[in-house]
């Protein structure tokens, strides 16, 4: 569905995108164009909209029966909303991670190997590779190599919320979108998985919800701002950080409101 | 200080008025509510115990257990109490029940919980659970005035009492509890899992069945076990379709007897108290109950065992 060669420089291109929720509109006419490999950020305060952009990047949305969305999401010059798309296939290059850990009531092993399995890889030695190189790729190898058969809900929140990333991982997307990943997770937890992001970006384009916006200033490159369903400024971040162009930005970012 | 404070106290002090006494009573009459059915249930027990061990006082254990000829309401002379017959045919009607429950209470509950839509869902489910209440004996004569003509149009060579147009009205039977059971394990499956799962690319289907059923087979293996444990307890309709003839036998269109059935060709009949076909009655009757308990155990212990933490 995604061809390699790719004509423009971004991987996404969102045009004149609309959400509603029956009659609410919850975002209004956003634009923004995503290039390959890097960090956006998506800041803005509660209600603005930030998970249902999120989420209509890889048609999460479409469970909502009341749902309706106009305008375009091209993805390697596809438009993801096209009649002919094939939903699961947009989803297996559009991984997500949310805000809750919510690893499968199965082993840890069994976890990382669902989504290879589900997509038809049998092959018991190829689907070990896949589970230790997404695993490592989540910096969670070392801490469970030993316990692969173990139960992946006795793990930590944070332990938890890296399996989750590496279950991801192992399907091989393109894209990753995070809803707070974050925000559930103590400190230290948090730090890895920062760190752990600044890792994924070589290989990976990632899309991140969060409050925090010292988080979205150490991790992203650039930032995005939301208000009432719209977005109000896109920009790089130490830009958007240190020289706002909007007022609602500046008030946002320096805490006036929100 | 000290007088004043405790004046301030007395009004709190507790006065003895009618409404309270009334009120510490309430208790006790609840607790007593509650005694009668445990009481009963241990008076039953009790008279099962003493009649069955008074049973086998007249015929030997072994016997009972091993034999496979049941003649217990014929002529002392010809009487033979090997209750295999009576296990075999109850468990011949409760395993097609479970052919025609499981799968297709399963595929119910799957639908429900994944497919249906939120209104179809709330008219349905409501509907399942009206059907768990029609009496038994509705669907007894549902067994032989449609069932069993209809089968006998395929086969005509079947008797007009059969194990087969009975199980499948068993199963029938215990398809809304099986669904329905079924259903609020797997409804209880959290959300979150779901969408990861689709997230990754999953159909509907693979959501259903690689990622629901197995957060939820515990519940659902429970509502199994109750179902059929339902089953194997089930008299109306087995008594009506399925015959009163106690026959080792795993041929489904025979005419067979069940343990229940046999109880009620026994009861109703006339016995005198403390013959041995009288005894019997008791010796199925706890037959029949360890049977059920047993599944009732097995129902729970799986439950709990396997029980997920999401
Ligand atoms: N399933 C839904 N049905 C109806 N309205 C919804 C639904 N989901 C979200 N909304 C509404 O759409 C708007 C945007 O919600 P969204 O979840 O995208 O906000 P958000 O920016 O992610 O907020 P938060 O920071 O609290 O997660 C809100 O007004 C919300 O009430
Ligand atoms: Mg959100």
């Amino acid at each position: 569905m995604m061809s390699q060669a790719t004509m423009s420089r971004y991987v996404i291109q969102v045009e004149n995108l609309d959400v509603f929720y029956g009659e609410k509109q919850a975002l209004d006419k956003i634009q923004m164009s995503i290039e390959e490999n890097t960090v956006v950020a998506l800041i803005g305060p509660s209600g603005c909209g930030k998970s249902t952009f999120l989420r209509a990047l890889n048609r999460m949305n479409d469970m909502i029966p009341s749902v309706r969305i106009n305008g375009a999401i091209t993805m390697h010059d596809e438009n993801i909303y096209d009649k002919s798309i094939d939903v699961e296939m947009l989803r297996k290059e559009v991984g997500m991670v949310f805000q809750a850990p919510n690893p499968f009531p199965k082993s840890i092993y069994d976890n990382v190997a669902y989504g290879p399995r589900v997509h038809g890889e049998k092959n018991r030695k190829v689907l070990d590779e896949i589970v230790e190189r997404s695993l490592r790729q989540a910096a969670l190898w070392d801490e469970v190599k030993d316990r692969l058969k173990d139960r992946a809900t006795g793990l930590s929140g944070g332990q938890q919320q890296r399996l989750c990333i590496a279950r991801t991982l192992a399907v091989e997307p393109e894209i990753i979108l995070m809803d707070e990943p974050t925000s559930a997770l103590d400190p230290i937890s948090t730090a890895k998985i920062e760190e752990l992001i600044q890792e994924l970006k070589r290989k990976f384009t990632i899309i991140i919800v969060t409050h925090n916006m010292q988080q979205a200033a150490r991790i992203s490159d650039r930032t995005a701002f939301f208000l009432s369903g719209e977005l109000v400024e896109e920009d790089q971040t130490d830009h958007l950080f240190s020289n706002p162009h909007d007022q609602r930005t500046e008030d946002y970012i320096t805490g006036r409101f929100g | 200080m000290k007088n004043h404070s405790l004046a301030t106290l007395g009004r709190f002090r507790r006065k003895r008025t009618l409404g309270r006494v009334w009120e510490s009573m309430i208790p006790k009459f609840l607790l007593a509510c509650a005694l009668v059915s445990v009481l009963t249930t241990l008076g039953i027990v009790g008279t099962l115990l003493k009649e069955t061990i008074s049973f086998f006082t007249k015929v030997s254990l072994f016997d009972y257990i091993t034999g496979t000829k049941w003649t217990a309401l014929f002529n002392e002379a010809q009487q033979s109490f090997g209750v295999l017959p009576l296990i075999a045919g109850t468990l011949l009607v409760t395993g097609i029940a479970a052919l025609v429950a499981i799968p297709i209470g399963l595929a119910s509950a799957i639908y429900l919980s994944e497919y249906a839509n939120p209104k179809v869902r709330k008219v349905v489910k409501p509907i399942l659970e009206v059907l768990a209440g029609v009496p038994t004996i509705v669907y007894g004569f549902f067994a032989l005035t449609f069932i069993t003509p209809l089968l006998r149009t395929i086969l005509p060579d079947m008797g007009v009492f059969n194990a087969v147009s009975a199980g499948i009205v068993v199963g029938i039977m215990i398809i809304p509890l099986i669904a329905s059971l079924s259903e609020d394990a797997m409804s209880a499956v959290p959300r979150s899992i779901r969408e990861a799962a689709y997230a990754m690319g999953c159909t509907k289907l693979e959501v259903a069945l690689k990622v629901v059923v197995p957060a939820a087979l515990s519940g659902i293996i429970a509502s199994f076990v109750l179902g059929l444990s339902r089953a194997i307890g089930e008299t109306m309709i087995v008594t009506i379709a399925a015959g009163a003839t106690p026959r080792m036998t795993l041929d489904p269109t025979d005419s067979i007897q069940t343990m229940t059935s046999f109880i009620v060709q026994a009861a109703t009949g006339d016995h005198s108290f403390g013959s041995i076909a009288y005894g019997a009655i008791y010796a199925v009757g706890m037959t029949l109950f360890i049977f059920t308990l047993l599944m009732n155990l097995l129902a729970q212990y799986i439950s709990r065992r396997f029980k997920e933490e999401y």
